[in-house]
């Protein structure tokens, strides 16, 4: 048991339906996330695929606890954290972080790249925070001298790397990486994932890879989690997902990658 | 790896150097108006009345700027009514700020029911006309310099809760606030460290741009006779008391006038310029 880092029991998460509130009264409720139950094994690089608004977002959100479920458990390291305050939180946020979509959003535009990195640093009272800062932009391959850029004077790819450094910086256990590659362009792309790969390696981290691109995932992951309409229809490890998918929608998914050589297609 | 656009730095904007110029030189005089001033601005001589500035024909070389019907002279009384006019945009511009920025910030990034409370005050204040609204205030609280400050901020701080809400609401979305919540940071701190350095831009500008307004207020309300008071020289009872003697005086109108448009125009360009020099997003 103790080699799990993520336990999830039977994990609801609901929305509250904007566009039919009454004029009085709450809105009813949209169930995003309808009972999830499975588990993430230390060291495991974790796929989760499906389509938009499958809920996958939902479900790392829930995982970090951005969003706080409604019914279920989730156990980080067998400490129940499905419904702990933000104060109580705290002090376990250093060890599950997050990579965002969009580094544009997620980086604060009016803070220099060593301030953005510094932050997470200092709120959790760490030492050395420049030698840290420093150390983070040598892993993720940028000049230390672009601690005293501005996220808008670096291109779609150093930005993406900027919010890699800021989560590796803490020396988590776990990293959420929610489409971190869908804005980049394709040689951009191979350069992150790459990057990605090695530092999974290299710090042994565990890591949630979200991502509707199933050959993306593919080369990443080592089991795959595909969801459907808040739903798991399938849990296996890379390798029988792709020889042998159980579930009707990953057949579909996978009919609908394109063929690596085009010479196949013909036979 | 190198790559100049970390050190591309625009020339110093003539927008800003221009306006600020002028402002420092209002601050000098309003600073300096007893030592420079020519006469007392208060000092009435009968005799004197009238006078053109020196450049027209039967002038007084003492009086640069001519005198009004009662013989004052035109710059001294400029020269003091820049302090009023700064004092005025000084004080009501910076506590409508500070009053309208945090009620924004509050309604836009905490939401919930203060966001609820704020908005429906905004809606409450936005149905009244604004100067029918400051004559009525002064009317009720009397005048003097304080009625004048007090009816600005009570009347204008929805300028900025509106602006300033709307802007936190959307920085709110960002996903660096939700950045800031995985790495531990409470509510608070976020909105004092994330949202406010980004809403401080539009805040700057909008305060500059108050500082000018708040000048044209204090003029309206001079207009009809409820600033501050009829013996100390403003901008505002210049203008009106020069609109009676336009066509015999036209100096006693057109200087203070003039200024005026300068001041209030060089203030809302004076933050645009420094919105355009020290902000990294747009600089
Ligand atoms: N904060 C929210 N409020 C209301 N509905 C939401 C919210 N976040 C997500 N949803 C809804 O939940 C569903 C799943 O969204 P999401 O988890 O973002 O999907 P995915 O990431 O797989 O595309 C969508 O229908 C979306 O509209
Ligand atoms: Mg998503």
């Amino acid at each position: 048991m103790s080699e799990m880092i993520y336990q999830l029991k039977d994990l609801k998460v609901s929305f509250p339906d904007m566009s039919k509130k009454p004029l009085l009264g709450a809105a009813p409720r949209i169930d995003v996330l309808k009972g999830l139950t499975f588990d993430i094994p230390k060291g495991e690089v974790l796929g989760i695929v499906g389509g938009s608004g499958s809920g996958k977002s939902t479900l790392g959100r829930a995982l970090i606890r951005l969003i706080e479920p409604d019914d279920g458990a989730i156990l980080f390291e067998g400490t129940d954290i499905t419904h702990l305050g933000e104060d109580r939180l705290r002090p376990l946020r250093r060890r599950f972080q997050m990579i965002f979509q969009d580094p544009m959003s997620s980086l604060n535009p009016r803070r220099r790249v060593g301030g953005i990195i510094a932050g997470p640093l200092k709120l959790q009272g760490l030492d050395n925070v420049k030698g840290r800062v420093d150390e983070a932009l040598d892993m993720v391959g940028l000049p230390r001298s672009f601690a005293s850029r501005y996220p808008h004077e670096l291109s779609g790819g150093q930005r993406q790397r900027v919010g890699i450094a800021r989560a590796i910086a803490l020396k988590p256990d776990f990293i959420l990486a929610d489409e971190i590659v869908s804005g980049l362009d394709v040689s951009s792309q191979a350069q992150v994932l790459n990057l990605l790969e090695s530092l999974v390696q290299d710090l042994g981290l565990t890591l949630a890879f979200i991502s509707h691109d199933l050959s993306v995932i593919r080369r990443l992951c080592t089991r795959i989690l595909v969801l459907y309409q808040g739903e798991i229809v399938e849990n296996a490890e890379t390798p029988a997902l792709f020889a042998d998918p159980k579930a009707a929608y990953t057949r579909t998914l996978l009919d609908a990658i394109p063929l690596p050589d085009p010479a196949q297609a013909w036979f | 790896m190198l790559d100049a656009r970390g050190q591309i730095r625009r020339l110093p904007g003539v927008r800003l150097w221009l306006s600020g110029g002028w402002l420092a030189l209002l601050v000098l005089a309003a600073i300096f108006a007893p030592l420079i001033s020519p006469h007392d601005p208060l000092a009435q001589d009968l005799f004197a009345g009238r006078l053109p500035p020196v450049w027209e024909q039967g002038s007084d070389p003492a009086f640069l700027l001519g005198t009004d019907s009662l013989g004052r002279d035109v710059l001294s009384r400029m020269l003091y009514g820049a302090r009023l006019a700064l004092i005025v945009a000084l004080v009501a511009g910076t506590l409508t700020c500070l009053i309208g920025a945090t009620l924004g910030l509050i309604a836009g990034f905490f939401r919930g029911w203060a966001d609820l409370i704020i908005s429906r005050l905004i809606d409450i204040w936005m149905a009244f006309p604004p100067v029918l609204f400051a004559i009525l205030l002064i009317a009720v609280i009397g005048t003097g310099l304080t009625s004048v400050i007090v009816a600005i901020v009570v009347i204008d701080w929805t300028r900025f809760a509106r602006v300033v809400r709307a802007e936190a609401m959307s920085q709110g979305a960002m996903d660096y606030v939700a950045s800031a919540q995985v790495a531990g940071r409470g509510r608070l701190g976020t909105a004092m460290t994330e949202i406010l350095p980004n809403v401080l831009p539009t805040i700057v500008a909008l305060l500059t741009l108050e500082m000018g307004i708040a000048i044209i207020v204090e003029a309206i309300l001079s207009f009809v006779n409820l600033s501050i008071s009829t013996d100390q020289p403003t901008w505002g009872g210049m203008i009106a008391e020069g609109r009676a003697s336009i066509y015999q005086a036209w100096w006693v109108l057109v200087f203070p006038l003039f200024t005026l448009f300068l001041t209030v125009l060089s203030f809302s360009q004076f933050g645009e310029g420094l919105k355009e020099h020290f902000d990294p997003v747009l600089r």
